[in-house]
């Protein structure tokens, strides 16, 4: 099977894999505690620690591992705005961010604070200029913005929006968990989450960092770990890992992507070339090295994924039917683009150029198939 | 679910309910009606490829939807076909009649 949905999850790193199978063996104990095999274990977290905060540009102190990005978001929002409840309740939000973010809103919102939700142009980017308007309106206690779109790659201007919230006094939180290990961190967040089994790491690991001087209450029973900020017992062995994978991808980040980044640029202009009726969605040059997405019209994307899945590809779609909810995915409704027919393909690490020849290849033979069979010729 | 949008391509279905920035009443009468309430997308555009063709350029078609998709993938369509989105009117019973100009 050829895998292209690593937007979901990226395959475990080699790199990963040989530290993870070291540290169950070395890192099991509570590194709470102050015997040998604990300090062992302790060692071994905060070296990650300081790895982590190097590779995403924080100090040590600044850095909390969580059990998920999703967890890191909550976490982050939740106690943002706890800790800024004097400043205002308002929070700011991109309408493309991850449910996480918008999850945490809807929470914040039933307990009577705002939200306000800043639209995207058709590309999936966030309008800088009416983000930079919403975080200068008075009470404002907290904006969010991710760095790169989870659905169609397309990447967001953290830069402009990181000087508005200077300017305005309100900080930051940048979710980072489609882009790290893949591109540079950018500077000017306050929070900052992300999550390691997007980069290669094993799942159950998220990071949140919070800048030193951001005020931060947590919203959840405290206890001592992770600095008061995540409570329950570290996963150490998978720690280690998600450090060692975030290394490991960062220093191939550059060649990589390039390689990834040059199939995407394939498929965007292959697609539309082979399949009639095609909508490549997402901006095409600020996105995401390794994914895309496109639109086919009159064709359900349950069916699609399905036919591609028995061709041994897998993928995955924003469409409304492939969904739990029988909802189209929010990014797509935000961009105004068609949600119906909607396929990701993201591509992991060491994908073979000869996978995506295959799928260029049955792709339009089975679109055509599902079309007809809806009466669509 | 949000109270307030500022900016971007367009609004959810959600924020239209609330805040409707187009006229409730359609200003004309469409030519052809479409009735694909409970009919999921693509059925929607679907219907609405097959038949515009059945109203004179310049007609409007009406498609009565109540799939969530359909209240952005007629707008979506008409502009990938360079048709016109006339606007989307709220059904009383669940749904919305989004009216499409043929332009060609």
């Amino acid at each position: 099977m050829a895998y292209l949905d690593a937007a979901s999850t990226e395959p475990l790193h080699p790199a990963a894999r040989d530290a993870l199978l070291a540290a169950i063996d070395a890192g099991w104990a509570d590194p709470a505690r102050l015997y040998g095999t604990a300090r062992r274990a302790q060692m071994l977290l905060e070296r990650a620690r300081a790895e982590v905060a190097e590779l995403i540009g924080a100090r040590p102190d600044e850095v909390s591992f969580t059990s998920s990005g999703t967890q890191a978001v909550h976490l982050g929002v939740l106690g943002t705005l706890a800790g800024r409840r004097r400043a205002g309740t308002r929070l700011v939000a991109g309408a493309v961010e991850h449910s996480s973010v918008l999850h945490a809103g809807a929470l914040h919102e039933r307990s009577g604070g705002e939200v306000e939700i800043v639209g995207v142009s058709r590309t999936g980017r966030v309008d800088a200029g009416a983000f930079a308007e919403a975080v200068a309106r008075p009470g404002t206690a907290l904006a969010c913005l991710q760095t790169a779109n989870h659905e169609v790659g397309t990447l967001q201007p953290v830069e402009e929006a990181a000087r508005a919230c200077r300017e305005a006094g309100v900080p930051l939180l940048v979710d980072a968990a489609q882009s790290a290990g893949r591109l540079p961190v950018p500077g000017g967040w306050s929070v900052l989450t992300a999550s390691a089994h997007k980069w290669g790491g094993p799942a159950g690991v998220g990071v949140l960092a919070v800048r030193k001087g951001v005020r931060w209450r947590s919203p959840l029973p405290e206890d001592e770990r992770e600095r008061r900020r995540v409570p329950g017992f570290e996963n150490v062995p998978a720690i280690v890992a998600a450090a060692a994978a975030l290394r490991a991808r960062t220093e191939e980040a550059e060649a990589e992507g390039r390689r990834l980044s040059a199939l995407v640029d394939r498929i965007r202009a292959e697609v539309p070339r082979l399949v009639p009726d095609v909508e490549v969605v997402g901006d095409p040059v600020l996105r995401l090295p390794h994914v895309v997405t496109f639109s086919c019209l009159y064709v359900e994307g349950e069916a699609l994924l399905t036919e591609l899945d028995k061709a041994g590809f897998a993928v995955s779609s924003g469409s409304s039917c492939t969904a739990s909810t029988l909802r189209p995915s929010h990014v797509l409704e935000a961009m105004g683009v068609l949600t119906h027919g909607n396929v990701r393909v993201s591509l992991p690490r060491g994908v073979s150029e000869d996978d995506i020849d295959r799928f260029l290849a049955v792709l339009p033979d089975i679109v055509r198939r599902i079309r007809s069979s809806l009466g669509v010729h | 679910m949000w109270r307030r949008r500022t900016g971007g391509a367009r609004r959810s279905p959600e924020a239209a309910q609330a805040e409707p920035a187009e006229p409730v009443q359609p200003a004309e009468p469409p030519a052809l009606t479409i009735d694909a309430l409970g009919r999921k997308c693509p059925i929607p555009i679907i219907m609405l490829a097959e038949r515009i063709n059945q109203v004179a350029t310049g007609g409007v078609v009406a498609v009565l939807a109540d799939d969530p998709a359909a209240f952005t993938d007629v707008p979506a369509w008409c502009r990938l076909k360079s048709h016109e989105h006339v606007g989307s009117y709220e059904l009383p019973q669940g749904g919305w009649s989004i009216h499409v100009r043929r332009n060609y």
